[in-house]
């Protein structure tokens, strides 16, 4: 095993070393993967690319299987409504049921999005590599795991064999140094990093987090963090393992026992990168300038302050990101120059993979405590990430919180994230997100996006426009 | 998988940068459970004035006559030409479905994000890194009408009507698979016994995750 005996090794390197099957030159490899989490809408050609070539799971065990795109987030007594979805969560019923995957199906507690139940359950663990034909796998890369995006050939290519070929990649670190000021959270963190080194920043590299404030950070954090490395093109983020990682997992459904756990943590603790290690590219930033992040594009690095103005493309130079930013700016309905706190909001979603975790619902659930929704805003929704998540925020007296205030409090999935269920934005519709991706259409065909911070999403469904949550 | 070896074609430039995957089709398509029939809806939003679904049929909607694709000069275009950080976003291989069933065998860009690149070789569509100054070429010489490119993969060159050859990287064995048509679970599963060997290995080393 791979216990960092060779000095200098990044953590990207103890996971890679520790998984390659077979070198295959130039950098690629036959990699093993551990686990691999399934979903409704890039698996069904996966599987029928299995059946017509006659072939089976290589180790059924190593999947988990959940419908969360599709599923509808009202009452699910009568199923689907849609015929379309209904189809595609029938199809991934069928597929595991005829193939012996475990399956959390829509009916039972433990069902939410991949990304909330792979964790939760334990079904994640430092040091695995784990698969998901989602590019927001790199949520996992929390736990100390190597965790990516694949298509649905590499899904097919993962059922079947157990592996994937794989190239190398570049290795970079993102250090965030110093503590963040209070009030600012993962979501600021990372939407800082992205608006720093751009969506293409991370392209064809693997960026560790580091630094003491993401060491301060809980795992629902680290999650957060993860999640959207993939927005700034990376191909995964990793945050080394401590003991926040190993309390975290402990005791969870999938996690190891007695010796096995003993074994575990032992391997789990040397699962950071060296001192000394080398990365292709270095980049600092500093926690304390950190301030409350705001959207104001179609792209996760068109993002500014909350104190900030919309930008003014007059005073870019380069004519790509100048045209970039115009395009972006008629599309959001804004003018240059126009305070972030201005803008007003139609909708509000408190949800996705990257901030529906328990601590997610309770940061939104303090600003809103007592107070009403502004009576401009049209819709609040709050869609836990889980069912799981949903009983414990319900058993916190959450759920009551948002009601009264004029929120509506919904059964778990991707919903508005990017509206493949009934919940979207109509066209022109402006929304405060605490998802992932502000592309045009992402959350509705018209529908603009403004992604924010659990806390900065609330406060503006209360106020009918942006706030800053330092100084309101 | 449909093989690639030399491909001459019509090119349609889209000067923009990080075309993401919800632009390329969005997602209302991907509850389609099928792996062809994506072409109609390819750049969808922009592609036509009024929305769209599954059980739309296209030829009821309205194009958009500015959008590039339905301009008939660019009719039966095979190659695209993009700007940086093509194919950001989802990992939904829908994407290269949709461009390949529309017709287009590859897309010349500065730059890719990494899924969609990854994603591209498995269906037989070619993704070209060439420079950005090299990019600039390929853009202004397309304003020309009827410009086509050759993209040679054995000799991993792209050709003008010029004459000039641009080069570009590609990694052997994904090379031999696209020039060969290769099926690559096929290929992985002709080395089992490793696979299996690895798994003993591991086993040992790390009980937990087998159990
Ligand atoms: S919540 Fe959004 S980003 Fe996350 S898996 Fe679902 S659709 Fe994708």
């Amino acid at each position: 095993m791979s216990t960092g005996k060779t000095p200098g090794r990044t953590l990207y390197d103890k996971l890679w070393q520790s998984h390659v099957v077979a070198e295959m030159g130039d950098g690629a490899a036959l990699l093993y993967i551990d686990r691999h989490l399934v979903h409704e809408v890039t698996s069904p050609q996966a599987f029928d690319g299995l059946r017509l070539n006659g072939r089976k799971p290589w180790r059924l065990a190593a999947n988990l299987a959940v419908a969360d795109h599709n599923v509808p987030t009202t009452d699910r007594s009568q199923g689907i409504a849609d015929p379309i979805s209904r189809t595609q969560v029938d199809a991934l019923d069928a597929n595991c049921a005829e193939y012996g995957i475990t399956e959390f199906r829509m009916s039972d507690p433990r069902q939410g999005i991949v990304h909330v139940i792979g964790p939760e359950q334990g079904a994640t663990l430092p040091g695995m590599t784990v698969v998901c034909g989602d590019s927001h796998t790199s949520t996992h890369g929390a736990f100390g795991a190597l965790a990516f995006g694949i298509g649905t050939s590499e899904v097919e290519h993962a059922l079947a064999t157990q592996t994937l070929v794989q190239k190398k990649t570049r290795s970079m670190r993102v250090t965030v140094r110093g503590r963040v000021a209070p009030g600012i959270t993962a979501k600021d963190i990372v939407l800082a990093v992205i608006g720093r080194i751009g969506t293409a920043g991370g392209n064809g590299s693997t960026i560790e987090f580091a630094g003491e404030a993401i060491a301060a950070l809980s795992m629902e954090g680290r999650m957060t963090v993860c999640n959207m490395a993939i927005e700034a093109g990376a191909r995964a983020g990793l945050i080394a393992v401590d003991q926040t990682t190993i309390d975290y997992v402990k005791g969870r459904p999938f996690a190891p026992r007695g010796t096995h756990w003993d074994q575990a943590v032992a391997w789990w603790n040397t699962l950071h990168s060296d001192a000394g290690a080398q990365f292709d590219r270095e980049v600092l930033i500093e926690a304390a300038e950190i301030k409350p992040q705001v959207t104001w594009g179609t792209s996760p690095e068109m993002v500014v302050a909350v104190d900030g103005r919309v930008p003014d493309p007059a005073q870019e130079a380069d004519a790509t990101r100048r045209q970039g930013m115009e395009r972006a700016l008629h599309y959001m309905g804004l003018s240059p120059n126009t305070p972030i706190q201005e803008i007003r909001i139609d909708k509000v979603f408190i949800g996705s993979c990257t901030n529906s975790r328990i601590e997610d619902l309770r940061a939104a659930a303090k600003l809103v405590g007592g107070k009403r929704i502004a009576a401009s805003v049209k819709l609040a929704l709050v869609v836990p990430g889980s069912g799981l998540v949903k009983q414990q925020a319900e058993r916190e007296g959450l759920d009551r919180v948002f009601r009264e205030a004029g929120f509506e409090w919904r059964e778990p999935g991707c919903s508005m994230c990017l509206g493949m269920n009934a919940d979207r934005l109509s066209p022109g519709e402006r929304c405060a997100s605490t998802s992932n991706r502000n592309f045009e259409g992402r959350q509705g065909q018209g529908g603009r996006t403004h992604l924010v911070s659990p806390a900065m999403a609330a406060a503006a469904a209360i106020a009918g426009h942006f706030v800053d949550i330092r100084t309101s | 998988m449909q093989a690639f070896t030399v491909v001459e074609g019509l090119v349609a430039p889209l000067d923009r940068a990080n075309v993401d995957t919800d632009a390329i089709i969005p997602k209302q398509y991907l509850k389609s459970i099928k792996r062809s029939g994506f072409g109609p809806f390819l750049f969808d939003d922009w592609r036509y004035l009024d929305p769209g679904d599954l059980d739309i049929d296209p030829a009821t909607r309205r194009p958009n006559p500015e959008f590039l694709l339905n301009q008939p000069r660019y009719r039966g275009a095979s190659v695209l030409l993009a700007r940086e950080n093509f194919g950001c976003g989802s990992s939904r291989e829908h994407a290269v479905w949709a461009l390949s069933d529309y017709g287009f065998r590859a897309v010349i860009a500065p730059g890719f994000a990494d899924i969609f690149f990854n994603n591209s070789f498995k269906t037989g569509f070619l993704p070209i890194v060439l420079k950005p100054e090299q990019v600039d070429t390929l853009f202004r010489e397309a304003r020309e009408e009827g410009y086509r490119l050759t993209v040679d993969l054995p000799a991993q060159t792209v050709r003008t009507p010029g004459g000039q050859g641009f080069g570009f990287d590609i990694d052997p064995f994904r090379k031999d698979c696209l020039v060969r048509g290769l099926d690559e679970i096929g290929l992985t599963l002709q080395q089992a016994g490793t696979i299996r060997a690895y798994e003993t290995r591991r086993r040992q080393e790390a009980p937990w995750l087998f159990a």
